[in-house]
């Protein structure tokens, strides 16, 4: 197995995706002669070709609206946003269309289509290049949305997504791209969409999150663990919808206490819905009050250092709130 | 460009149509008695809806009464060429019934019934995709079927299928940033779409000098690189014809745009109370050019069908929705146990 980085293993997943299935072609801006934005398709188009490898005008409705009417007649476009930031105009077709075509049609009609989005901060981007916009989709039924941490979810995920049948939301942490780096097998695999991964196991705490900020968990549990408090098991999420509820609240129950991590504003986020579900599914099971470190309710983090990592949940915050509920 | 030509803008005639001409290639006069029962049947279908809307059995509907000349006339051509798709809008009734929908089938959505072909009445009538007959329509929101449309065409493209796309606005959603979006990458990929611009002159109730500083949406198709024709929307064979040396067009070099200038006779809808912002006068000139009264007289005055025979397609087609209307009254609504169903595909 090579150790790979997390934009290698999306681009191999595009790469044999795209070789196995002639249906399957990206479109974006900058994705051609320019290997996208972050190198994601680089040489893809000497590859595929500039039938499959398509570099659109920078207009982000049509990229959506086109990539929907493709895949109306079977194909399985991959378009590419080229920062979640600039997502916005293609929500109508995102929100308002991709996810009510199976269901508007009564099965009639559906859309097979992966959108990849680079997303969330930690990287100086401000307001426009940072930001996290996985609540949104999360709250629209008919969409499913996946947020991997790893190199190795992050290709036999997004090979799943290509191959689902529905809308998928495929968000890249634009941090892990280069800062993350782990096994990935050379052979063919796919990862189920909609199960979650204990990443790391503990009796004490559960810590549930998903993206860049599983790592920081995963740091945050070794220094708990060093310190003697309490071993924490971090469930990453990998998928946001269809949520894996029963690995959440398996671990609540086995541990009684509960931590959500996510980088994006604490009001309305996804850590509120895993909040509720404990709350309605484990309440008998619950030794604390649920916790969560999340974004604040400002609009992204702001692009000068100190406003940035006073945004950004980290290592030592997410540390700190454990040893609260260690103590509780 | 060489094919296609200019045509009479029906806004500024005042008439309806002059349409007494020799019959244009490749339409015989059994077309033309087809095309005339579709239309007085989609017609007398239209007026029933609305009638069975104040009867409180319809919860809403818009009506396509002034459009049909112009929606048959490029259906017609696109039969006669025999490999087009549609991506209609909601005040498209002619394609959507034309294609091949029974009255029952369209009385049964229209009623929010068990059996709506687009969507098991999960949508406003007539909303969802008829794939039998080549047909989606996934939206009310208008200009979103415009780049669904191009990507259609994108992908039969790539799989080497010549389809030809016919994709339906209304001036309203020529407004609309997507509907620029669609025609600039079609122009770019000279992709093989028909943009049919309904132009009846009101968005709702805003008129077109409130919508835009032109006269004319079909000039702007030059900015995309490719033609845009003025189109007599009230003529079923002015509308035939130009989406006939359209479908050429569009196979061969890439996108063309037909501004179909025609009238809507009724309000927007049937919630849309149209003497709140169009002058009397107005309104009543507007009756004036309709174009199934239009067609009725040129299949009379060239003598493809007598007054008799006339009269007996208008009662068969009552009965047509009498039969219908019945059918689909006493139909079910789907079962409350569907809400759940097909969220997603498997």
């Amino acid at each position: 197995m090579a150790v790979k980085s997390v934009i290698e293993a999306v681009r191999e997943a595009m790469w044999e995706e795209m070789h196995r299935d002639e249906q399957v072609f990206v479109m974006g801006e900058d994705v051609g002669w320019r290997g996208g934005v972050f190198l994601a398709t680089q040489g893809f188009i000497e590859e595929f070709g500039p039938e499959r490898v398509i570099d659109t005008p920078l207009a982000e409705a049509s990229i959506m609206g086109i990539a929907l009417g493709a895949s109306f007649r079977g194909m399985r476009p991959i378009p590419e946003v080229e920062f979640a930031d600039f997502l916005w105009p293609a929500v109508n077709q995102l929100i308002g269309e991709a996810a009510r075509v199976c269901y508007g049609s009564d099965g009639n009609l559906n859309a097979p289509v992966t959108i990849r989005i680079p997303y969330g901060g930690g990287i100086r981007g401000g307001l426009f290049h940072s930001q996290n916009v996985e609540a949104y989709f999360f709250h629209t039924p008919g969409l499913k949305v996946v947020a991997p941490a790893t190199p190795y979810d992050a290709k036999g995920l997004l090979k799943s997504a290509i191959r689902d049948n529905n809308p998928v939301v495929f968000l890249e942490h634009k941090k892990t791209y280069r800062l993350v780096r782990g096994d990935v097998p050379e052979e063919d695999y796919v990862l189920p969409i909609g199960k979650a991964e204990v990443k790391r196991p503990g009796q004490n705490i559960t810590v549930v999150s998903y993206g860049l900020m599983v790592h920081y968990c995963l740091e945050a549990a070794e220094l708990l663990a060093a310190e003697g408090v309490a071993q924490v098991e971090v469930v990453d999420l990998r998928t946001l919808k269809p949520l894996d509820t029963e690995t959440v609240l398996e671990s609540v129950k086995k541990t009684g206490k509960l931590l959500i991590v996510h980088e994006d504003n604490i009001t309305g986020g996804v850590g509120s819905e895993i909040a509720a579900l404990a709350a309605d599914q484990a309440f008998d099971y619950l030794d604390a009050p649920i916790g969560r470190v999340c974004g604040p309710d400002v609009p992204t983090m702001p692009f000068a250092q100190t406003l940035e990592d006073a945004y950004m949940p980290n290592t030592q915050k997410i540390a700190q709130a454990l040893r609260n509920l260690a103590a509780y | 460009m060489t094919q296609l030509t200019n045509q009479t803008d029906g806004h500024a005639d005042g008439i309806a149509a002059d349409i007494s001409r020799q019959l244009p290639q490749g339409i015989t006069p059994e077309d033309l008695v087809d095309f005339y029962r579709r239309m007085v049947t989609i017609r007398t279908i239209d007026e029933r809806i609305w009638m069975m809307n104040r009867q409180g059995k319809v919860p809403i509907a818009a009506s396509g009464q002034g459009h049909e000349a112009a929606q048959l006339g490029s259906l017609l051509a696109a039969e006669k060429d025999g490999n087009c798709f549609f991506f209609p809008y909601y005040r498209d009734l002619s394609i959507k019934m034309g294609v091949g929908l029974t009255p029952t089938q369209v009385m049964l959505s229209f009623m929010g019934k068990e059996g709506d072909p687009y969507s098991n009445a999960r949508q406003f009538p007539l909303q969802g995709a008829d794939l039998e007959h080549n047909v989606i329509q996934t939206s009310n929101v208008v200009a979103a079927q415009l780049t669904q449309a191009v990507g259609y065409a994108l992908a039969c493209k790539m799989q080497g299928d010549d389809k030809v796309i016919f994709v339906y606005f209304g001036d309203g959603a020529s407004s609309q940033g997507e509907t620029h979006e669609a025609m600039n990458f079609a122009g770019v990929h000279k992709l093989p779409v028909i943009f049919i611009c309904e132009n009846n002159a009101y968005a709702i109730s805003v008129p077109q000098r409130m919508q835009m500083a032109i006269g004319d949406v079909a000039n702007r198709a030059e900015g995309y690189g490719f033609p845009g024709l003025i189109v007599d929307g009230l003529d079923l064979l002015a509308s035939y014809e130009a989406c006939r040396e359209a479908i050429n067009h569009a196979r061969r070099e890439g996108p063309v745009m037909l501004e179909m200038k025609l009238e809507r006779l009724m309000p927007h809808t049937t919630d849309d109370d149209d003497s709140r912002y169009r002058p009397k006068e107005e309104i009543e000139a507007v009756r004036g050019r309709d174009p199934v009264a239009a067609f009725s007289n040129f299949m009379l005055e060239q003598g493809y069908l007598t007054e008799e025979q006339q009269e007996e397609i208008r009662a068969q087609a009552r009965r047509a929705v009498n039969e219908a209307t019945d059918a689909a009254e006493a139909a079910l609504p789907p079962d409350a146990s569907n809400l759940h169903n097909h969220v997603y595909a498997p």
